[in-house]
């Protein structure tokens, strides 16, 4: 047995690794035990990643299969990253269509978790650029399943948080770039309003997010930077240029667990003033960045999941549905900020429909926060949850380390369509996370 | 005709020799990747064919064949400027303690297989006056140590005939490069217990086996840690070394 946890480093629980070498032996291992979910690269925040006994390590299987240049189309092997993907076809010519906040995850822990990145609310998530995936069920079959064939277990599968079967293999659809670098314009919102507005005027623009000031209050409550950013040609680019910049491997890292109190409320509040005051400057013209800032901000600090100490942290992520969106975001800023310790690591961003039958994502807004454990966090976020609730909202499975069942059935209203799908892929329930023990299965007596 | 030029992988489906396959495939090689079962080589050449856009071959190659060398040099789609000798076998020294089956297995795969095939090749570069040769030996090979000294003695042999192509070599126009990784994360050391900041991904090992290509280097100590522990090991006096059990 392993301890294991995801990247928030909470829960950390026992399981076995096994590291198969060929998809026979994937099958193997899954008829082998009950309670079996593969993993990618670990970049699930919670419990996804973490099988109920045993645990498949997918990224030995990192290869590409094949790749037409005419359609951006490429057959991957499941544990292949991001970054790899990026790094290889990026220079020429090819990124892909959506990418989340780090690159480092695998392709099929992407389309478990349906990722979605800062085009939501006009691409779509990471499931809507798959064609098909290969999938090895709980049942003991290996099987194709795409929009035509199997569409069931297809929509299942993208955002279904590995549940349906490990993913083998997927063929996705790659953007056709002319560089690596984004045309960025950041405006500066000195309220929620105008944060809210800033974020529908850039309902155009391909990548448009939102940083927050979490320790702002009273008239200055939800402050904002708001990122927009489009692909840049390479005739915007000043001669000498390379086309593609590279993406430096991670260079600064945290070598040590930091004391939990690093991070405090003043630390926090000094942090946010500055970074807002320094990015409030650079507001109103456009520049030009490379992608890995841009899209990747923290993947230059390797492990910075170690800033929140040895207890780790936990990241609460919902989607509030537009109407009404206003009141509710308001009332949850509010309360953080009165709290003071979310951290800089806030978001706020518009979202579309989501693809999966499970997928996180619906047309309204989503707010992501980083809270170190300790006090009386849950009771917290349970008190957040009620409001997200209330809303209609939900909360992302890919950072969930907590949320009750109640919460996660009345955000999920297709649970039972999703459960029926799975368990036909699935008699038996081979395939189970402690994820799913938490939140789907049903209680053993 | 392509003028691209050609490296040979022998152990091309280990994890160090995939990873190396990628390094000069990334750097505009065509790959030749050789290895005893070619059904598991294939999708490694697909991987090489769609990431860089390069010709990539399989062949099948058995070091303990030692019979079938000849044949497998003249039967290569083409005399590569690089080959490079991935194969090794750990094994398990307590077996090899008693098991004299085991313990030539390990030497023969470690010396006898992965010298013999290097030194036809240089043969055929000599012959043609030019062509790189890198044979992945091991730091165990400097010090036979009690854990492990089958294996070592037979990586020290490796070494030492390296050592002297190179020197043999070098009149005529063919660089050899010796390679010590050091503990690298594979399938051969899964489950060993490996000391952190001694130990190294595969991919590292496939870039600096590349960049000693380029650069014609001649000993390659993967982490420079390794280099300076070794000294320490190989300077220990024996009457000290022979109380150590590691």
């Amino acid at each position: 047995m392993t301890l294991v946890s995801g990247w928030g480093r909470f829960p950390v629980v026992d399981t076995d690794i096994l590291r198969p070498r060929s998809f026979e032996a994937v099958g193997e291992a899954v008829a082998g035990a009950s309670g079996t979910v593969a993993r990618g690269n670990g970049r699930a925040y919670g419990d996804a990643g973490i099988g109920a006994i045993r645990t498949i390590a997918m990224t030995g299987f990192d290869r590409v299969r094949s790749f037409d240049p005419a359609t951006g189309r490429i057959r991957l092997e499941a544990g292949v990253l991001l970054s790899d993907l990026i790094d290889t076809f990026g220079p020429r010519g090819f990124l892909p269509f959506v990418v989340p906040g780090t690159r480092f995850v695998s392709i099929g822990g992407a389309i478990a978790a349906d990722v979605h990145g800062k085009n939501h609310h006009c691409e779509g998530g990471f499931g809507r650029y798959v064609d098909s995936i290969l999938l090895r069920t709980g049942r003991g079959e290996t099987i194709e399943v795409s929009r035509e064939q199997d569409s069931d277990a297809f929509f299942a599968t993208v955002g279904g948080m590995g549940l349906t079967g490990v993913i083998l293999e997927a063929t996705i659809r790659l953007r056709p770039v002319e560089t690596g670098w984004i045309r960025e314009r950041v405006v500066s919102a000195s309220d929620l309003d105008a944060a809210m507005r800033a974020l529908d005027a850039g309902d155009s623009a391909t990548y448009s997010v939102a940083w927050i000031d979490c320790a702002a209050r009273g008239s200055d409550l939800g402050r904002s930077l708001i990122y927009l950013g489009e692909h840049a040609g390479r005739a915007e680019l000043p001669d000498g240029a390379d086309a593609f910049p590279l993406g430096k491997d991670p260079g600064l890292a945290v070598p040590v667990d930091l004391p939990s109190m690093t991070l405090n409320r003043y630390s926090i509040r000094a942090f946010n003033e500055l970074y807002y005051r320094m990015g409030a400057r650079r507001a109103g013209g456009s520049h030009l960045v490379s992608l890995f800032p841009y899209f990747f901000p923290l993947d230059s600090i390797s492990a910075w999941n170690r800033i929140y100490g040895r207890r780790g942290f936990l990241q609460h992520q919902c989607v509030i549905p537009e109407q009404g969106a206003r009141d509710v975001l308001g009332d949850i800023l509010e309360r953080i900020s009165r709290r003071g310790d979310a951290s800089f690591l806030a978001v706020l961003k518009k979202l579309g429909q989501g693809d999966g039958i499970l997928s996180f994502p619906l047309p309204g807004y989503t707010l992501a926060l980083d809270f170190p454990i300790r006090g009386d966090i849950l009771n917290f976020l349970d008190e957040i949850d009620r409001l997200v609730v209330t809303a209609g909202g939900r909360l992302y499975l890919a950072k969930d380390a907590r949320q009750s069942r109640a919460t996660f059935e009345a955000g999920y209203p297709a649970l039972q369509r999703f459960k029926a799908i799975r368990k036909s892929l699935d008699p038996a329930g081979k395939i189970r996370s402690r994820l799913s023990q938490r939140l789907f299965d049903e209680v053993q007596p | 005709m392509t003028s691209r030029k050609t490296v040979l992988v022998l152990g091309g489906s280990s994890d160090i020799g995939r990873a190396t396959a990628r390094a000069f495939a990334k750097a505009g090689y065509d790959v030749q990747l050789a290895g005893r079962d070619v059904a598991v080589l294939e999708p490694d050449a697909a991987d090489l064919r769609a990431r860089y856009n390069v010709e990539a071959s399989v062949s099948k190659f058995d070091v303990l064949d030692t019979a079938s060398f000849e044949g497998f040099v003249s039967g290569l789609p083409a005399l590569p400027d690089v080959v490079i000798s991935i194969v090794g076998l750990l094994g398990t020294q307590e077996n090899a303690q008693g098991d004299l089956d085991h313990a030539t297995t390990i030497m023969r795969s470690n010396y006898e297989g992965p010298a013999l095939i290097l030194g036809l090749f240089a043969e055929k570069f000599l012959a043609r006056g030019s062509g790189t040769i890198v044979g992945v030996s091991s730091v165990a090979g400097d010090r036979g140590r009690a854990s492990n000294y089958v294996y070592g003695s037979a990586k020290a042999g490796f070494s030492a005939f390296l050592s002297g192509l190179r020197a043999r070599a070098s009149r005529g126009g063919v660089h050899v490069v010796t390679v010590k990784p050091g503990f690298v994360r594979t399938r051969m050391t899964e489950g060993m217990k490996l000391i952190g900041p001694l130990t190294v991904e595969a991919k590292v090992v496939g870039d600096a086996i590349l960049n000693a290509v380029q650069r014609r280097t001649d000993v390659v100590y993967v982490s420079g840690k390794w280099r300076l522990v070794m000294l320490i090991i190989k300077t220990l006096p024996e009457a000290i070394f022979k109380k150590l059990k590691f």
